[in-house]
């Protein structure tokens, strides 16, 4: 299906930055179609940004956007959604920002339940800065600052998102580029905060360094790993190694922070509130 | 909170009542003595009057949240001290680099690191100049009183709205935690400023606009009314976009930097007290101005000519009514402050070798008396007399 | 006019309400300016307590209290750290309840049992408030029933009764001490 690209993108600025063979072009595409699968207005709908590759996705993006500082794109988008509910706010994020510089917001977004869309650009490199580890960099792989390989372990990002009570959070892949709009749909759709693992690849600082040198290379490997949520609760701990699972991994509706918040004010009215 | 019947308030609190009657609509904060209250009272305020307050899982992210709320169209504060303002600070310059009218109040406490957290303090007036990076204007005030809370963050936002940048209200623990009377003014007798939207259809609207003049700022759209435009805290052209002309690069700063220096003649002026005739000039802000002030009276019924310079814009710096001083060729100006030698600085600056330029400072949370200013007076003047 | 009051004792007894009380109802009932403060620190969690409120028909600049024209103090720490400092000639009201050992000083002393007074009117937490009652009475610098307003807009809710009891006792010790 042809989507009408001056509706969703500037067109004027393009070509984008991203290298060859980079997936975020496929997630960006990916959550554009779901946009517009959705229906959402265009003129209601801010996508808001930190600082990395990912993060360079909204500039391109016909809305309101606003490219943040670096791990902090969640609060600025707490903000807008705080003062205007209405609007629709998606925030694109990549590992570094939203796993490690950016971490403590993502939980405390998903434990307040606003109703923001996060999706992570996830390759599991710090792109932007030529390819050192971020915390979801596996085991073993090389990055310019894992010269050795990676010694430290990663985060599950879904896992940490459903610990902090994370009431929507699907995983997909730019290899499941389908899938992934799917995901990306249900979590537009969903009106608390919604979380998207979106595996991405980066064959110039990963790929190079880790034997997967084309971008075909790199897209195998995430379709070698990822396994529907379905199986993966059948499969032993052996079976899972180095595998993740993909598609909605939690749905549990939870009402979302503006509405209760609604509520707050309607009580501050009403009593005058306590010291 | 407004009218004219008379009521005891503290700093922090008229501070709240202030950023209400200005039209604030949302606070975002996280906990941090000495400024804790206006927190506080803004969880309970802001849900009254249609605002909204959200309790943020930290510093960066209160900076943050009130950014975010305010392109979206909303009058938006934060309040924190020492160590949270160093916590602010790269969001801070965010809102100088990206235009985004908010106010953020800093209560000063002893640093450095978490020092003295319940003490007085006036150690943040460098800090609050330059404590984000890169090359900016930002506009800093001081109020010395509780009434002053009030009116300075109404003015505060105003300012904000107006020249489309974060404004800073440096308070001190001795005003952010003192009660005081106070009538408020009613709200007729309140200016009050909004910002002005955009008069040119979606497509043609710049957000970032160089009209060439400093006078002129863009309007500032809000998220969600059609325009569709983008921000960014790379340095950008007029649409908003990332550049890297160095020439446009170097236009951007320069007109962020400019808008604010142009309207300095707008911003507080100083406060002056026997200035005309004085032969020792004392400057001082904030709640030291108080003891100050005091000092300047007792040295008057004692018969000697000090003057009082009390800058309420603290930045940028006001160099008039020092060069007024230097023009009448004073005995000396005695700079008291709760550090160890900040405003000075600029002072020394522009009084140049005209006379000595005396600091008077005090660490570890004391207040400045009004007799130790006193003695510093009666010291310039022998001293003076003598040569 | 200038006169300047320090509440002194430990965390706890309400000594910091009594003083916003105080100034509150200066502020707010009469023509007189008034300013109240207090030093936070390791003190107010806990450990001794102060709060100053200076009240005068001047401006007031410089808010801190050097030598109080009238001290309470609520504890025998407080009275040992304070005492020596109230100007000469003025007066020291003492809770005798916990202040035992009250050496001379040049000050005009008020012996009361302040806590014990308040526990026998049902809660000793209401202290600070028979103090405060005390303090009025013993001073006349601002009128009861303004002070009695400002307690009861101040207190919370549900306990308007015992404070106004707590309030018009230490009046009520005011009148037969002096």
């Amino acid at each position: 299906m042809a989507l009408p690209l001056e509706k969703y993108l500037r067109v004027g600025k393009l070509p984008h930055i991203w290298c060859p063979g980079c997936g975020h072009g496929i997630v960006t595409q990916a959550i554009i179609r779901a946009i517009d699968e959705t229906g959402l207005d265009t003129e209601e709908t801010v996508i808001v940004s930190g600082i990395g590759c990912s993060s360079r996705a909204p500039g391109y993006m016909n809305f309101d956007t606003l490219h943040t500082t670096h791990g902090r794109a969640i609060p600025f988008a707490t903000g807008i959604k705080m003062a205007n509910p209405e609007l629709n706010v998606i925030v694109i994020t990549g590992d570094g920002d939203a796993a490690a510089i950016g971490g403590n917001h993502l939980i405390h977004a998903a434990r307040r339940n606003i109703g923001l869309t996060v999706v992570c650009f996830n390759n599991n490199i710090y792109g932007m800065t030529s390819g050192q580890y971020s915390p979801l960099t596996p085991r073993g792989s090389y990055a310019s600052t894992a010269p050795y390989g990676m010694f430290e372990r990663p985060f599950d990002l879904c896992e940490l998102v459903k610990g902090a009570g994370g009431s929507f959070i699907a995983r997909s892949t730019a290899y499941h580029t389908r899938h992934l709009t799917n995901m990306i749909k249900e979590a537009l759709k969903y009106e608390g905060f919604s979380f998207v693992d979106a595996l991405s690849q980066c064959p110039t600082y990963y790929g190079r360094r880790n034997r997967l040198r084309t971008p075909l290379d790199m897209l195998n490997w995430l379709r070698d790993r990822a396994v529907p949520a379905s199986s993966w609760d059948k499969m032993t701990p052996e079976e899972k190694d180095g595998k993740f699972p993909i598609g909605i991994l939690v749905n549990q509706p939870s009402t979302e922070l503006t509405k209760v918040y609604g509520e707050v004010m309607v009580k501050a009215a009403a009593e005058g509130g306590r010291g | 909170m407004n009218g004219s019947k008379p009521k005891l308030l503290q700093g922090n609190e008229a501070c709240v009542e202030g950023a209400i009657a200005a039209g604030l609509k949302f606070f975002a904060g996280y906990p941090i003595t000495p400024s804790t209250e206006i927190a506080e009272l803004c969880a309970a305020r802001l849900p009254q009057v249609g605002g909204k307050f959200l309790q943020m899982e930290d510093e960066i992210a209160s900076m943050a949240a009130i950014c975010g709320a305010s392109l979206a169209g909303r009058k938006s504060m934060t309040a924190t001290s020492g160590p949270g303002f160093s916590l602010k600070q790269e969001n801070i310059g965010f809102a100088v680099e990206a235009e985004i009218p908010c106010v953020v109040v800093d209560v000063q406490r002893v640093g450095p690191s978490t020092g003295m957290p319940t003490s007085a303090a006036q150690g943040d007036v460098m800090q609050a100049r330059w404590g984000t990076h890169g090359d900016h204007e930002i506009v800093v005030l001081s109020p010395s009183s509780v009434l002053e809370a009030y009116t300075l963050t109404v003015t505060a936002f105003n300012i904000a709205e107006e020249l489309r940048t974060p404004v800073i209200l440096l308070m001190d623990e001795m005003v952010g935690h003192l009660r005081e009377k106070v009538v408020l003014p009613e709200k007729s007798e309140l200016v009050v400023r909004d910002r002005a939207k955009p008069d040119l259809p979606p497509g043609q609207y710049k957000p970032y606009a160089d009209y060439g003049d400093p006078a002129k700022i863009a309007p500032l759209a809000a998220f969600g009314e059609g325009y569709k435009y983008h921000v960014t805290g790379l340095t950008h052209g007029e649409d908003g976009f990332p550049t890297n002309n160095p020439q446009a690069g170097a236009t951007q700063i320069k007109r962020i930097n400019d808008k604010i220096t142009y309207r300095k003649k707008d911003l507080p002026q100083a406060e002056e007290l026997f200035t005309d005739d004085a032969e020792v000039f004392v400057f001082s802000f904030g709640g030291t101005a108080r003891s100050a002030k005091k000092a300047v009276r007792d040295a008057r019924a004692a018969g000697l000519k000090a003057g009082l310079i009390r800058p309420v814009t603290i930045w940028p710096f006001l160099e008039e009514p020092l060069l007024k001083a230097k023009a009448k060729k004073p005995k000396a100006v005695i700079v008291p402050e709760m550090n160890l030698g900040q405003i000075v600085r600029p002072v020394k600056r522009v009084i140049g070798d005209t006379c000595p330029v005396v600091g008077l400072n005090k660490l570890g949370g004391q207040y400045i008396e009004p007799d130790e200013i006193l003695e510093a007076v009666k010291e310039a003047i022998l001293r003076g007399s003598a040569s | 006019m200038r006169r300047e009051f320090r509440l002194a004792g430990a965390g706890g007894q309400g000594l910091i309400t009594a003083a916003i009380i105080l100034a509150a109802a200066a502020a707010e009932h009469t023509e007189y300016n008034a300013v109240q403060s207090q030093s936070y620190g390791p003190e107010s969690r806990g450990g001794s307590s102060k709060a100053d409120v200076i009240i005068a028909d001047e401006e007031i600049d410089y808010p801190e209290v050097k030598n109080p024209d009238v001290l309470l103090v609520m504890t025998q720490e407080a009275f040992d750290k304070f005492a020596p400092g109230v100007r000469p000639g003025g007066t020291i009201i003492v809770d005798d309840t916990y202040v035992k050992d009250v050496p001379p000083v040049d000050a005009n002393i008020m012996r009361y049992s302040i806590s014990a007074k308040a526990k026998e009117l049902g809660r000793e937490i209401v202290a600070n408030i028979v103090a405060l009652g005390l303090l009025v009475g013993v001073t006349g610098i601002v009128p009861e029933d303004a002070t009695l307003q400002s307690v009861l807009a101040r207190v919370p809710k549900g306990t308007e009764e015992l404070n106004e009891k707590a309030f018009l006792a230490g009046v009520q010790a005011a009148k037969e001490i002096v």
